[in-house]
């Protein structure tokens, strides 16, 4: 009677070993790229604090770049043990990918290599040298870590530009690789538009998040120095970063229509080749129905907006094999987020700002401060949506239109265990981190 | 030599570094889990302070290895990764586990104390992440991985999951509570820490050596190959290790902490070379070597200049963290 296969991890031992992988990768890729953004716009945050404490000698400035230097001591080393285990499971994931693409897409990787070794000591220098180095010799220590962490972003997401545009390399009629040229794989047709995208995307959730916190403490009533200025500075970035990201993020749009065909007609569930294509808010797209149900639908603007002509024609995912399209509602769902969320936050920072100038001062309005509260998870959905679009609208390909997903994955067993390992991990890291960094609060609530 | 080979050497070279410097912060990890007595205390904070500042740089030349490899090697890598998937995957935990662990004690110390989950957590990951690794060092040493047209033949736990792979373990992971407690023996000088330090050192260095001359008795009969490496050309580097070993310990009982630290240091480096030089020109011995695996020179030629450009800036900068954070040691050879 008891011959049913339903039990603990039944489900896990029924999926292959691609979804498997896939679920792996994707789970620590989504976890590892909520720290790496903080690794990148945290330190420009803390150059500037305590750039500004050098020149006015005013402490509110130290206290700022010493409570984020506390913080990120924390958030780096998750980050950096988060990245270890993605450059780890490129290969045990992936072997196949990675025993094809490494001559042709490692360089940039290489790179980073360098970018995070010296991010790394300068972070040392800086976390613990608050005592050893002089201030200026501190402050310049926060440099080498803002520019690295810029620059890490910038070369690993050349490679990953690289799996949309593949370039830089040929292939014979035995699939053997000829005329490989790295640096034409780095400076692939994807790296202007998404490199860019990405790096200023870093600055907008870290941006957004700081001021997050700060306007968490001002609602409560903590309306002191400290927080109008951590409000301020995570205010400016956020805001001059949401611009170019939706400057980048046309751009980017623009490309794919180029480039991804499959992947655009997806991010809009368009389905049938038109010219005059409409756009699509929201609602679900129904493969079998070829159409999208429930969403709010304005004539021409795809077009417009894809090819600046509202004629243009666009192409439908109904002239691809079903077995080259990407999964059009993960795609499409994820697409619109990432434009609903970071239009939401944009008007946030642009009603902040509006304020500032207008009265002189920061806005202690209450409801503001509450858009600005939610801004900081939102403009997280944001860029993970925006992550999403990418990685699911490459799909069924991992090198776009070369080798696909599902050719890449290991053999090896135990892939069910290694997932269910490490979402637990992760799962117990974002906790404890989360933890840590609400005792760090309440230590520097008791201290001020 | 081909750009291949030195791209090889380069990689050993970043392996040399990590075994000795990354190495000895897993040996910390092991000497916190197993402090014990009036100074245990003591003991975990002085792993701490000589770890803080350093271990997240000392851990990016794993990263570095894993980028040079799939850059330089893209064959070599996919073979190791799917042979090596169930041994890296368990020290990827526990390298994943080690650091969070680590950063959230340094700077959560209220929270997250010694005896905490994470507190015992890092030590036991420090024990997992060198032992794993070792065991799949050893597949490749002893030329258990065997590849035919490309694919892997071998299976999954071959050279690993055997006898062998745990002694070589367990000699790695007593190699890095020796570096540790060697380098500790120099942070505490002139404390009572010191003789704490010392005892362990001779502790674990005694176990160190004891692995190395089993697993060299048995080599002969559970790798051979690694035994026909090591007998043959590795020959040299293999007697320096032999003389310099009983000279490390002798000095790190006679309280000569600065020799001893340079001497267990240099025991590692005479190790690991006297594999790469006894294996040499195999990468994944017996069938793949290391022209075998390289990539094309159109990959490899930028690679040296990144690694290059690359270097110019990492060595000063290493140089700096170090003279900032072990200044009190000024011979310090790392």
């Amino acid at each position: 009677m008891c011959e049913s296969s339903v039990g603990d991890g039944g489900a896990i031992r029924g999926m292959d070993n691609v979804t498997l992988a896939r679920a792996t990768m994707g789970t620590s890729l989504g976890f590892h790229i909520v720290f790496a953004v903080l690794g990148v716009g945290l330190p420009l945050l803390m150059m500037v604090a305590e750039g500004l404490w050098l020149k006015t000698k005013d402490d509110v400035w130290l206290s700022l770049a010493q409570r984020w230097s506390k913080a990120f001591g924390i958030l780096f080393a998750v980050g950096a043990v988060s990245g270890t285990a993605l450059s780890f499971e490129l290969g045990l994931l992936w072997p196949r990918f990675m025993a094809f693409s490494g001559a042709i897409f490692g360089l940039p990787f290489s790179a980073e290599g360098f970018a995070f070794f010296i991010e790394a000591i300068f972070l040392g220098l800086y976390l613990y040298g608050w005592n050893r180095l002089s201030p200026v010799a501190h402050w310049l220590a926060s440099i080498p870590i803002a520019v690295s962490g810029a620059l890490s972003a910038v070369f690993v997401v050349m490679a990953n530009a690289w799996m949309n545009s593949p370039s830089g390399f040929h292939l014979d009629s035995a699939g053997r690789l000829l005329d490989v040229d790295p640096l034409a794989a780095a400076l692939n047709a994807s790296t202007p538009t998404e490199d860019p995208h990405m790096l200023v995307s870093a600055y907008v959730v870290t941006g957004f998040l700081v001021a997050a916190v700060y306007a968490v403490g001002l609602l409560r009533r903590h309306e002191d120095q400290l927080h109008r200025r951590g409000l301020i500075l995570g205010m400016a970035m956020a805001a001059v970063a949401i611009v170019l990201a939706g400057i980048t993020g046309d751009t980017s749009a623009r490309f794919i229509y180029q480039a991804q065909p499959a992947k655009f007609a997806a991010m809009e569930g368009l389905y049938q080749t038109v010219r005059g294509a409409p756009i699509h808010l929201g609602g679900i797209p129904i493969d079998s129905q070829h159409r999208v149900v429930g969403a709010i639908e304005i004539p021409d603007l795809l077009s417009l907006l894809a090819a600046l002509d509202p004629n243009a024609e666009v192409r439908g995912l109904d002239t691809f094999p079903s077995n080259d399209r990407p999964n059009t509602i993960a795609v499409h769902l994820s697409f619109d987020a990432m434009v609903g969320f970071g239009i939401l936050i944009g008007l946030a920072a642009a009603l902040f700002w509006l304020l500032c100038i207008r009265r002189r001062r920061i806005p202690m309005w209450r409801p503001l401060l509450w858009l600005i509260v939610v801004s900081g998870p939102a403009s997280v959905v944001a860029m993970e949506a925006g992550w999403f679009v990418t990685e699911f609208g490459r799909q069924p390909w991992i090198v776009y239109g070369i080798l696909r997903t599902s050719e890449a994955a290991t053999t090896a067993p135990a892939l069910g265990p290694t997932f269910l390992v490490f979402f637990a991990i992760y799962i117990g890291l974002a906790l404890t981190t989360a933890r840590l960094l609400l005792l760090q609060a309440r230590r520097n609530r008791a201290a001020a | 030599m081909s750009e291949a080979e030195i791209v090889a050497g380069i990689l050993w070279l970043a392996l040399t570094a990590y075994a000795v410097l990354a190495g000895a912060d897993f040996g910390g990890g092991v000497w916190d889990l197993l402090a014990k007595g009036a100074r245990a205390r003591d003991q975990r904070r002085a792993v701490a302070e000589a770890m803080g500042p350093v271990w997240e740089a000392n851990h990016v030349w794993l990263i570095f290895m894993i980028v040079g490899l799939f850059t330089g090697f893209p064959a070599a890598f996919g073979i190791l990764s799917m042979a090596l998937y169930l041994p890296f995957t368990i020290a990827l935990v526990g390298i994943v586990l080690r650091g969070a662990a680590f950063a959230f004690r340094a700077h959560g110390r209220e929270a997250v104390g010694d005896a905490s989950a994470w507190g015992v957590a890092f030590g036991a990951a420090s024990v997992i992440a060198p032992f794993f690794m070792a065991a799949g060092a050893a597949a490749v040493a002893s030329g258990a991985i065997h590849v035919s047209g490309g694919r892997l033949v071998s299976g999954f736990e071959a050279g690993w999951a055997t006898p062998y792979g745990a002694l070589v373990g367990l000699f790695a992971l007593a190699m890095c509570a020796y570096l540790a407690a060697t380098y500790l023996t120099v942070e505490t000088e002139g404390t009572p820490l010191e003789s704490d330090f010392r005892r362990r050192a001779a502790a674990a260095g005694l176990v160190a050596g004891a692995a190395a001359i089993a697993s060299l008795l048995v080599a002969p009969f559970a790798a051979p190959s690694l035994a026909g490496s090591l007998f043959g050309r590795g020959l040299p580097l293999l007697i320096l290790a032999l003389v310099n070993g009983p000279i490390a310990l002798v000095a790190v009982w006679r309280s000569r902490p600065r020799i001893a630290r340079f001497a267990v240091a240099l025991q590692v480096t005479f190790v690991l070379w006297a594999w790469a030089v006894g294996q040499w020109p195999h990468l994944v011995p017996p069938d793949m070597t290391i022209a075998d695996a390289a990539a094309p020179d159109a990959t490899l030629t930028p690679l040296l200049v990144v690694i290059g450009i690359g270097m110019l800036l990492l060595l000063p900068s290493l140089w700096l963290l170090f003279r900032v954070f072990k200044a009190r040691n000024p011979a310090a050879i790392y």
